[in-house]
């Protein structure tokens, strides 16, 4: 039996958070994080509460504090998670917690808005596709990827102290995603509003987004490019 | 109860409904989206290989009409052909306004949209070969441009209602749409959404199935409320079985992996599509690849110590086309199937994939009844787009690369009509107390009842009736059967129970609605399914093998009032080619 512990709050009728234990029947197959959930949410306790959608990686919903690690509940198997036949969850850290396992996103999301998260053009469409060599396409790969899951920046401690005026490395990921599209012409003015010193520079390059990144991405070397290129216009 | 008003609402924040709020904020009337996620956890992140349309990148020659012969052949002849001529012809303008928008394709050497081959591609009427027709990023297409509607419409300032929960429709006196009954989950809130336009952007409904490639909040909630409101529900019997779901997980392998050049196996590495399609081999409608598949399997040539699956090859290749064209199915590959595509085949078998059938709609997305006299009808105030709606543009098998094509056709088309309308002025009596009261009765009744089953084991049975009888091959006995447990099925659905009665952030009462939504959609799947005795695209049955265009070249039309099923025309008048008419089906 797999020894499970949940982060448990409802804020209807808890004063404080705690945790639950659950004994769960695997019958020893290696399932997903997030299968797990299901099996208490169907069997013990229909009230645990989390987010899901894809259970494929893909769409961002579950992402979790696992055994002290973030990662997507749906692609993270037990072989990999468990440690002493114990698998410790809670909500993704450095967030505010509405219930249980999730959280209140609204900051992270705002983050993101404000880079601008869309293409910018100032000259008219052509009737066809604006046209943009193989070369110049594969500058988004490894950006564009990101699935807004939040892994890496409530994993981020400057974020921690800083969720408001520092971007983090999920919205930085997505500031670069433009500034490297040789579509996008406002360059310049992407740069300005990112020129301050909280905005980018508070990044301190610990790189546990790196680490976390469910998807492999690397926001850590996406913000070394932004600084470079603020660095640049500055000289 | 609160009510909040806009001109437009849209239920659903997938491809279909983003797009179509796009259409709606640009114009500048009071528009909102409603979606029970973030909109970018939207299932259309799914989609992996691609849209299908006649750019002309990968062959300056190609033709719109070739698309819309594919799209006829491929919906074995009941697809709309109106709708087909609207969507393969406008389809170009869509796909270069979503790389306006910033849509990241992959690109050929040109510098344009690369395109790849899908299944039931051809040039030429049929005549000229496989044509590569799909417009890719990589193999996160329907990532790619969920993010980038989702982006711009943040630049358009919609307003989104994310993480808030539809669970009826709200008419007037008249039967006129003016709205939906809403929670916000978050808070538990329940508020009437008043609307002169509701538009259902609510996807599909494969948690019907045990088995499927849909994400757990594909539940059918526009075709419960619409079932549960009076409107017909058009072609329910038409399910697509995808050919390559990963063996034990369900999640998806895109077609694009053999319109790459990867093929199916069987237990004696036989590439044995050759024998079921000698032209279009792997590249076969899905429903003639599906099918191909369990025979293989029921006649013991299946792989694995049970032989129930068959195994697609990739290694051969190469690991820098795989990584650089599929990378997404090499992550998934080896997360749920713990199989390093480079190196050995994927196992894998036909898993439940998406709904041809929907809210019968015209092309504008106006949603559609039948009067007395078995005329078309409009419903007024309600829309539907994407793969709720059934315009019907797949018929009875939809083609690879067409449902983000149809999902942002149909929902710019839905956008631009209602835009129309909304500026000659619509006018709909308000709705009365009572209204709004018989349109929270069933929140009302869950959130009363005291006692009854919980929701996960009724879901689960509901799953296992819907697989065991009503699969990929098909009989009128074993499905009256089904029929008959669903019959048995729906009063204890009625009654699920909740598990938590709290405000906060309450998904146990969202599973409970949700269960009844997939209750209405499967028991309208399987009575058409018993109905429509021939066999068409993704309707195999075993006891009427032949296709029967004497009966059943039209729509079926489920009524949820008295269960009954009607006939309904297929469209055969497009305005600028001439008719493709019904022949025999092969690849």
């Amino acid at each position: 039996m797999l020894q499970v512990s949940l982060y448990r709050y409802n804020p209807e009728t808890d004063d404080a958070p705690y945790m639950q234990d659950f004994s769960v029947d695997t019958e020893g197959r290696d399932l997903m994080v997030l299968d797990v959930l299901e099996l208490i949410k169907a069997e013990h306790d229909g009230s645990v509460t989390y987010r899901r959608s894809c259970r494929e990686g893909v769409c961002g919903s579950d992402g979790l504090n696992i055994n002290g690690k973030n990662g997507l509940a749906c692609i993270s198997p037990l072989s990999e998670s468990v440690k002493n036949n114990k698998l410790v969850i809670r909500p993704l850290p450095g967030l505010p917690v509405i219930r249980d396992l999730v959280v209140d996103m609204s900051l992270f999301y705002a983050q993101y808005e404000k880079v601008q998260p869309y293409l910018q053009n100032a000259t008219p469409a052509p009737a066809i596709e604006r046209l943009q060599s193989p070369e110049e396409r594969a500058q988004l790969d490894g950006l564009y990827e990101c699935i807004l899951c939040a892994c890496c920046s409530t994993s981020c401690p400057s974020f921690w102290w800083n969720p408001d005026r520092f971007i983090g490395p999920a919205g930085l990921l997505q500031a670069y995603r433009f500034l490297a599209d040789s579509r996008d012409t406002a360059t310049e003015e992407r740069l300005a509003k990112l020129d301050d010193p909280f905005s980018v520079f508070r990044c301190h390059g610990i790189q546990n987004c790196v680490n976390v990144c469910p998807k492999g991405l690397n926001p850590t070397k996406a913000i070394g490019h932004i600084r470079g290129m603020l660095l640049s216009r500055a000289t | 109860m609160r009510t909040i008003s806009f001109d437009g609402v849209i239920v659903g924040g997938g491809g279909a409904g983003m797009r179509a709020a796009l259409q709606l904020a640009q114009s500048g009337y009071k528009t909102a989206v409603i979606s029970k996620v973030f909109p970018t956890r939207s299932h259309t992140v799914s989609a992996q290989g691609g849209i299908t349309c006649a750019i002309a990148s990968a062959d300056p020659n190609d033709d719109w009409r070739w698309h819309m012969y594919d799209t006829v052949k491929g919906s074995d002849y009941i697809g709309d052909q109106d709708a087909i001529e609207y969507m393969c012809s406008v389809g170009p303008e869509a796909i270069f306004e979503l790389e306006h928008m910033g849509l990241p394709f992959s690109r050929t050497e040109e510098g344009r949209i690369y395109q790849r081959p899908f299944g039931g591609q051809s040039k030429n009427y049929g005549e000229g070969g496989q044509a590569a027709r799909t417009c890719a990023a990589a193999d996160r297409t329907g990532h790619a441009l969920l993010h980038t509607l989702y982006q711009n419409n943040v630049k358009n300032e919609t307003v989104f209602f994310n993480e808030w929960f539809a669970v009826d429709l709200v008419k007037n006196q008249d039967g006129a749409v003016v709205g939906v009954i809403a929670i916000c989950i978050e808070t538990g809130e329940t508020v009437y959404v008043k609307s002169k336009a509701t538009v259902f952007a609510t996807g599909g409904a494969g948690r019907i199935y045990a088995s499927t490639t849909n994400a757990h909040i594909n539940t059918g909630d526009g075709m419960g409320m619409a079932l549960r409101a009076g409107v017909p529900a058009q072609d329910m019997e038409m399910w697509q079985f995808h050919p390559t779901g990963i063996y034990g997980a369900g999640t998806l392998v895109t077609e694009g992996c053999r319109g790459e050049g990867g093929y199916l196996i069987n237990k004696d590495g036989e590439r044995f599509m050759e024998r079921y399609a000698p032209n279009a081999k792997d590249l076969a409608g899905r429903d003639v690849v599906a099918r191909s598949m369990i025979m293989e399997i029921l006649e013991g040539r299946g792989c694995g110590p049970n032989g129930d699956h068959v195994k697609l090859k990739l290694d051969h290749l190469g690991e820098e086309v795989l990584e650089s064209r599929l990378p997404g199915i090499c992550e998934l590959s080896r997360t749920f199937a713990h199989v390093d595509p480079v190196k050995e085949p994927i196992p894998v078998v036909p898993t439940c994939h998406y709904m041809m059938g929907g809210i019968p709609t015209n092309i504008h997305g106006q949603a559609l009844t039948v009067d007395s006299e078995g005329n078309d009808r409009v419903i007024p105030g309600l829309y539907a787009c994407g793969e709720v709606a059934c315009v019907s543009v797949h018929g009875a098998n939809r083609l690879g690369g067409n449902s983000l094509l149809d999902l942002v056709v149909f929902g710019r088309a839905s956008g631009l009509f209602i835009e129309k309308s909304l500026r000659e002025g619509i006018e709909l009596r308000d709705a009365s107390q009572s209204d709004i009261d018989a349109a929270s009765e069933r929140l009302q009744a869950l959130n009363d009842r005291a006692s009854g089953e919980s929701v996960a084991p009724l879901r689960r049975e509901l799953q296992e009736i819907m697989q065991n009888h009503f699969g990929v091959f098909r009989t009128g006995e074993f499905m009256r059967d089904g029929i008959a447990k669903l019959a048995s099925l729906r009063e204890r659905v009625e009654a699920v129970v909740l598990a938590d009665r709290s405000s906060a952030f309450n998904t146990s009462r969202i599973e409970c609605l949700e269960l009844q939504n997939l209750f209405e959609t499967a028991e309208a799947t399987a009575i058409v399914a018993e109905a429509r005795d021939e066999s068409r695209g993704a309707h195999a049955r075993d006891d009427f093998t032949e296709r029967d265009d004497q009966n059943w070249l039209c729509h079926s039309l489920y009524h949820s009032d008295g269960q009954r099923v009607s006939k309904r025309g297929v469209n055969f008048t497009p305005h600028t080619v001439e008719t493709f008419q019904p022949k025999a089906r092969s690849y």
